[in-house]
């Protein structure tokens, strides 16, 4: 079959998932897992075609000649920009701003897919991780409940029954359904976490759809959409059990909450985003990635382009390149989670376990480490070619990206919900690869990226199985006649301890997991790929390599702290000791991960490593995984020599990390879930501030989520009711002022002198009607008397003239 | 096809079906209950018949005029082009009135936009009471609707306009919430009087200027694009503005922002809002959503036929101005939305924060921007139509819009909480919706506008234009908050039958029809734009190329 076909069809068949599940599925479980997985096993199978079509290209070949497939979408603005090529220049800004012309299309807007190296590497883990996670998905969702509000008069069975007419599983029936009174005095009942599995299997779909779309997309457009659609999505998987509460924990954020927050975060960065593209797209005509970064001629534009004119901006020397590739890197922060647009991250494990595995590994956040990585040409404008140093917008990634490494490191080290604890390492993790971006480690980051997302995948469903085990023992205990308190949080780690032995395969897959995370040297994949950033890091940027060490020194101690808090010691519950094996759907995906956790790192081998080096990467050149991707690039990025120190350093805070946790919360384990963890005692009210999360969120709360809601009700109420409509009001008083004050004119003045005139006339009617007596001697007396008068006067003007 | 005289019969097949509809007896003068349901029953198929009449033949209107600008068509030109005329018809000679109709790209968009949303109106009021006086009315308002849009003749457009005021007056205040009926209808009708009349005097003035030079003096929109060409309106009026010192006004710099804000004002232009989101509140739901969804729809399209269009150079002064109202509409819309307590004026202040993007497109004077106007005029109408349906169908269910008082209606209509939803990410402009469609061009034609694209705020008027899309984007993450908010509120958590008088039934399948009408067409312009971008390109790019665009 012809290959652009298939880059088209990769997409699909989640996409198709998601809208027969929606439609077609009513609520049937099997229905939807059948549909699901094997829609996904379809792109998995695809992608595997696509993945070797690839290799048996060739990275150099591929890089030079990507295969592309595009349609016209949009026709907009296609005839303007040449029609507005030559604008009047404003005085002083001429030099460096022609665009080439032959950046301009002149049939509109173009959709396609693409593949080249870099998102080959996609193709591989994207299709795996997420048939993992659906594997896992339908097993996980089999099970479990949460505490709802029960209300008056609803009959709670019911309630839970109507949907779930054909469970072939039903587990649920014979336990959960009892209500209980909690502190507040509501009435709140166990409901079946399974009730809307069908909808899950489908918006996970979704999601894989979205993913897929944005790893095949040859523009920045439908890379946009791709982006969108996980948001989406991943507003409606992390709220997914959107009537569950948190019995005596009033201040915990609820799962539709933190599902708003999460697209609210990240939606507000894509609207930066979106303006980057919108401005990109206005300077170039175009948002293809061939036209536009790999086009010498407007990149050089786009690097010449300066803020020369602009008073505010031009010290910073930014290019306009430089500033689109800011704009584009702000949707990266809030997309990847990056400081100061992280807070959603930890929040966004209210969703279920596979959600989590599916936006820390596969999926969300590695989209925007793709997208930084997909830019790089834009972002490294006026690096390297014999200048010293950055430029500022490299700067401040990898700035942004060693902080963030280091500043959740901290925070993880004080979190007791095993979830939590990950998605912290997740948070700091992305910041290893943002920070190399931005020291131009191009290779390391899609590395460590490749890397991260598989044990990190393994890492969450591997708690999500923990999670599960728990939940389980306590439903058996309870059973049994244990009492465990109402808000007994399956999720937190002071309740488990000594589960090696009653969920080995589990333990052993996670611990696997978590020495990739901490870069156990030489048999995990984390090693190799944390190095590689390291060792570049070591010669680009001194202090962005000693924060990153310290930073990977905390990973250990705190994936040491988790795991001897979880697996080692004795049970501290009834439900961490009746905890048992959670079934093959949920081990099965484990063990496929925890082998690519240790294999995957020995295709990126540094080929000057000793030992290894040789075996695996026999090309003096590079590792096999250099030579594909760096083949991206327009030039190859040169090898850096292999360095001591910088191997040292890494292995010593991986094992040192290691050591130190295992030390501390290994040799002496906790006695019970409320005795107070060692660090506690150590750092004092530095723990506190940890355990808060520097109160990051209420500071958010205070600086923005208040104020703009103060702004809102000013402008409603004194604006738009107050101004506006009062003065509307009072031009429609005055205009009622004057109609009254015009009626009063009227009745008294124009309509009183036609009253009073036609009265004055019926008066005088009135009076003179008396003369009308109709007596004949009357009328004669009157007209002798008018005869006598008339006579008097005759007499008097003639002699007395 | 210009034989038959296609858009006589969709703007008078309305007309015809509100006097069939009076003809019919009254309710009062029947006694027997089950006759009365007969007559009803009779009276909504006949709406449905002649509102489906004109939906049926603005959809082949639609699909011509896509073959006219489609690929195969000629190169589009500069000049713009009418098509389906009737020809002039004299009509007050003495005047130069006739009587003329045509569409071209903007105008037929809107054609089957008044189709969709007067068809689901229809649907979604099959249980209004006394329906034979409503559909009457509503009929000869959507007959007005339509009027405007095919009119080519100034008169002829006015006269639609008027026409189509009215009987909203009678709807809302005989059909509309009890609460506010009186007052909204009154400040509604005279908002758009006023602006109207102020319109009208601009335009009679330009027939006067139009007969002082000797050119062919008429209404008709043929007479009046020669007499723009010949440079009459460039004509000084005011040698001099004393104390302000701006000399020789001509008449098109003089008479623009009249024009064009008496007509914004039905576009619910900042300040002359606020009619509009009282008015969407009050009134019963299928006039709503012809209200939001069309009838705002008719300010700004008049503004762009006749301001923008026939005085260009008046808008070249002026609309780097306006552009700032409109982007005050945006954001202030958006954060209004935020903090409503009520469920519609949620919705009522949404509207006038996306009409803030359709006059913010036209500002842009560009084919870009102003393609993204005539997009976002119709995928507003249909997402707006779209969500009174919804929060129709939930007043009437629940008996009240005050959000913290409701909940948990996802559980209960399945259906209307998938249709806000979309219509809700439609609205924050979701890709692959055609809210991002209309938006995209719009946000990139303002970066198009501003030719320095470095950020300088002083000299030319538009180089602000790229601070104006900044602070635009805002209203996107505030839209988003709002909408989630609602929905969060409304149709999650947990639903508490207690709350409600009656029990809450899911919608009837005439409900979802609608409903599935309106939502399946956002769908489809997001993933096929060029259905409609095209001809609204098309169409656009004449009028921009008067602006220098």
């Amino acid at each position: 079959m012809n290959i652009e076909i298939l880059l088209w069809l990769i997409p699909l068949p989640p996409l198709l998932a998601f809208f027969i599940i929606m439609l077609f599925s009513r609520g049937n479980k099997v229905f939807a897992d059948v549909v699901s997985i094997g829609a996904m096993v379809g792109t998995w199978v695809l992608s595997l075609i696509v993945l070797f079509t690839a290799l048996g290209i060739g990275g150099s070949e591929l890089g030079k000649h990507p295969i592309e497939s595009s349609i016209e979408w949009l026709p907009i603005g296609e005839m303007l920009s040449t029609g507005e090529a030559a604008p009047e220049p404003a005085e002083g800004t001429e030099e460096g701003r022609e665009i080439p012309a032959n950046a301009v299309t002149e049939e509109g807007f173009r959709m396609g897919v693409i593949l080249d190296p870099l998102n080959t590497v996609l193709i591989f883990f994207v299709p795996l991780t997420a048939t993992m996670i659906f594997i896992y998905a339908s097993g996980y969702m089999g099970t479990g409940h949460y505490w709802t509000l029960v209300l008056e008069g609803e009959d709670h069975h019911d309630a839970d029954q109507h949907d779930e007419d054909h469970d072939v599983e039903a587990h649920h029936d014979d336990h959960g359904h009892h209500t209980v009174v909690d502190d507040a005095g509501r009435t709140i009942a166990h409901t079946d976490a399974t009730k809307w599995k069908a909808r899950f299997m489908g918006i996970i779909s979704l999601f894989a759809g979205g993913m897929l779309l944005l790893t095949m997309a040859d523009n920045l457009l439908l890379l946009f959409m791709g982006w969108e659609i996980m948001g989406l999505c991943s507003y409606l998987l992390i709220g997914f059990w959107n009537d569950r509460i948190y019995p005596n924990e009033p201040g915990r954020i609820t799962p539709p909450f933190a599902g708003i927050k999460a697209f609210m975060t990240t939606r507000a960065a894509d609207v930066v985003m979106l303006i980057g593209i919108a401005w990109l797209y206005s300077v170039t005509g175009t948002l293809s990635y061939r036209e536009i970064l790999y086009n010498e001629e407007v990149l050089h534009a786009l690097e010449a382009m300066a803020f020369p004119a602009n008073p505010l901006l031009a010290p910073l020397g930014l290019s306009i390149g430089g500033a689109i590739a800011l704009l584009l890197f702000t949707g990266t922060v809030g997309k990847s989670a990056q400081f100061p647009l992280h807070t959603w991250l930890p929040d966004a494990m209210e969703g279920p376990t596979p959600v989590s595995a599916m936006i820390h590994a596969a999926t969300m956040v590695s989209a925007g480490i793709y997208l930084l990585l997909r830019f790089f040409p834009l972002i490294s404008l006026g690096w390297g070619h014999g200048v010293e140093g950055f430029p500022l917008q490299m700067q401040i990634i990898a700035g942004v990206g060693a902080f963030t490494a280091l500043f959740a490191a901290t925070i993880a080290i004080a979190q007791n919900d095993i979830k939590k604890v990950l998605a912290y390492s997740t948070i700091s993790q992305l910041g290893f690869m943002v920070a190399a971006v931005g020291i131009g480690a191009y290779i390391a980051a899609a590395f460590h990226l490749m890397t991260h997302a598989v044990f990190k995948a393994l890492l969450f469903m591997g708690s999500g199985s923990v999670i599960h085990a728990v939940e389980h023992g306590a439903e058996h205990a309870e059973h049994h006649g244990h009492h465990l308190p109402i808000d007994f949080d399956p999720q937190d780690m002071r309740n488990m301890g000594g589960l090696l032995t009653r969920l080995p395969i589990t333990a052993w897959t996670f611990i696997i997991g978590g020495a990739a995370l901490s870069g156990f040297p030489f048999i995990t994949a984390g090693f190799w790929s944390k190095d590689e950033i390291l060792l570049d890091a070591w010669h680009e940027a001194p202090i962005v390599f000693w924060v990153l060490a310290i930073a990977a020194f905390l990973t250990a101690f705190y994936t040491a702290r988790q795991i001897a808090m979880t697996f080692l010691g004795e049970p501290r519950t009834v439900a961490a000791e009746e905890a048992g094996p959670t079934g093959f759907r949920m081990e099965f995906p484990l063990i496929v991960l925890a082998v690519g956790a240790v294999l995957l790192g020995y295709i990126g081998v540094h080929p000057e490593m000793p030992v290894f080096g040789p075996i695996f990467s026999p090309d003096p050149e590079g590792s096999p995984f250099k030579l594909f991707v760096g083949k991206t690039l327009l030039e190859s990025p040169e090898l850096l020599a292999l360095e001591a120190p910088s191997v040292i350093t890494s292995i010593i805070v991986a094992l040192g990390g290691l050591a130190v946790g295992l030390l501390v919360y290994g040799l002496r384990p906790l006695q019970s879930p409320d005795s107070t963890d060692p660090l506690k005692r150590l750092l004092g009210p530095v723990h506190t501030l940890l355990a808060n999360k520097y109160y990051m969120d209420e500071l958010y709360d205070a600086v923005f989520v208040r104020p703009a809601q103060a702004i809102a009700v000013f402008i409603f109420l004194v604006l738009d009711r107050g101004i506006i409509d009062n003065l509307i009001h009072s031009i429609a008083r005055f205009t009622e002022w004057v109609g009254f004050r015009n009626k009063d004119f009227d009745t008294e003045i124009i309509n009183g002198f036609g009253d009073r005139f036609a009265r004055s006339v019926a008066q005088t009617g009135q009076q003179l009607k008396y003369s009308q007596t109709g007596r004949i001697q009357q009328y004669l007396v009157v007209v002798a008397t008018g005869v006598i008068l008339l006579f008097g006067v005759f007499l008097y003007t003639i002699f007395l003239r | 096809m210009e034989a038959f005289p296609f858009l006589t019969i969709i703007t008078f097949a309305p007309v015809v079906g509100a006097i069939v509809l009076l003809l019919l007896p009254p309710e009062s003068r029947m006694e027997d209950q089950a006759r009365i349901d007969r007559v009803n029953q009779i009276v909504k198929i006949l709406a449905l018949v002649f509102t489906g009449i004109s939906l049926v033949l603005s959809l082949i209107v639609y699909v011509y005029i896509y073959q006219q600008y489609g690929p195969d068509a000629s190169v589009p030109t500069q000049e713009a082009i009418f098509f389906l005329e009737d020809g002039p018809i004299e009509w007050v000679p003495q005047i130069g009135i006739t009587y003329h109709m045509g569409v071209d790209g903007i105008s037929a968009p809107m054609l089957l936009l008044t189709g969709l949303a007067s068809f689901c109106g229809v649907l979604i009021s099959w249980n209004i009471n006394r329906p034979r006086e409503f559909f009457a009315w509503f009929m000869l308002l959507v007959a007005g609707v339509y009027g405007v849009f095919v009119a080519l003749d100034m008169f002829l457009l006015f006269f639609f306009y008027e026409l189509a005021i009215f009987p909203m007056y009678l709807l809302i205040a005989a059909w509309g919430w009890k609460v506010l009926r009186e007052y909204a209808a009154m400040k509604l009708t005279l908002y758009i009087l006023i602006g109207s009349v102020i319109s009208i005097v601009g335009v009679i003035a330009m027939y006067f200027l139009m007969r002082d030079a000797g050119v062919t003096a008429s209404f008709n929109i043929y007479d009046l694009i020669a007499a723009r060409d010949a440079g009459v309106f460039d004509q000084v009026i005011v040698e001099n503005i004393p104390f302000v010192g701006i000399d020789n006004v001509t008449f098109a710099q003089a008479w623009f922002p009249f024009i064009f804000l008496g007509f914004a004002v039905l576009a619910g232009i900042f300040p002359f809002h606020n009619w509009s989101p009282d008015g969407h509140v009050a009134a019963p739901t299928a006039v709503s959503m012809i209200h939001a969804g069309v009838l705002m729809k008719l300010g700004a399209y008049a503004a762009l036929r006749v301001a923008v269009f026939l005085l260009p150079e008046g808008a070249l002064v002026h609309l780097p101005w306006i552009i700032v109202l409109s982007l005050v509409n945006v954001v202030y819309g958006s954060l209004i939305a935020l903090v409503q307590r009520d469920f519609k004026y949620v919705i009522g202040f949404s509207s006038v924060s996306h009409m803030g993007l359709v006059s913010m497109g036209i500002a842009t004077m560009n084919v870009t921007g102003m393609t993204g106007a005539g997009l976002q005029m119709f995928s507003h109408g249909a997402m707006t139509a779209l969500f009174f349906a919804t929060v129709g169908m939930v007043y009437d269910r629940a008996h009240t819009r005050d959000i913290p008082s409701l909940g948990g209606f996802w559980q209960k209509m399945p259906t209307v909480a998938i249709a806000f939803v979309l219509a809700g990410f439609v609205s924050m402009g979701m890709p692959g919706l055609s809210g991002f469609v209309a938006e995209f061009p719009i946000f990139k034609g303002l970066f198009e506008a501003s030719r320095d694209l470095t950020l300088v705020t002083s000299g030319q008027p538009a180089t602000y234009y790229a601070i104006i899309a900044i602070i635009a984007v805002l209203a996107i993450p505030i839209t988003a908050f709002y909408v989630l908010r609602v929905t969060y509120r409304v149709f999650f958590g947990e639903f508490e039958p207690a709350r409600y008088h009656d029990p809450i039934t899911d919608v009837t399948t005439i409900d979802k029809v609608a409903m599935l009408m309106l939502g399946s067409t956002l769908v489809l312009l997001g993933v096929f734009p060029f259905l409609m971008s095209d001809m609204v390109e098309g169409a656009m790019r004449p009028i921009a190329f008067l602006l220098g665009g």
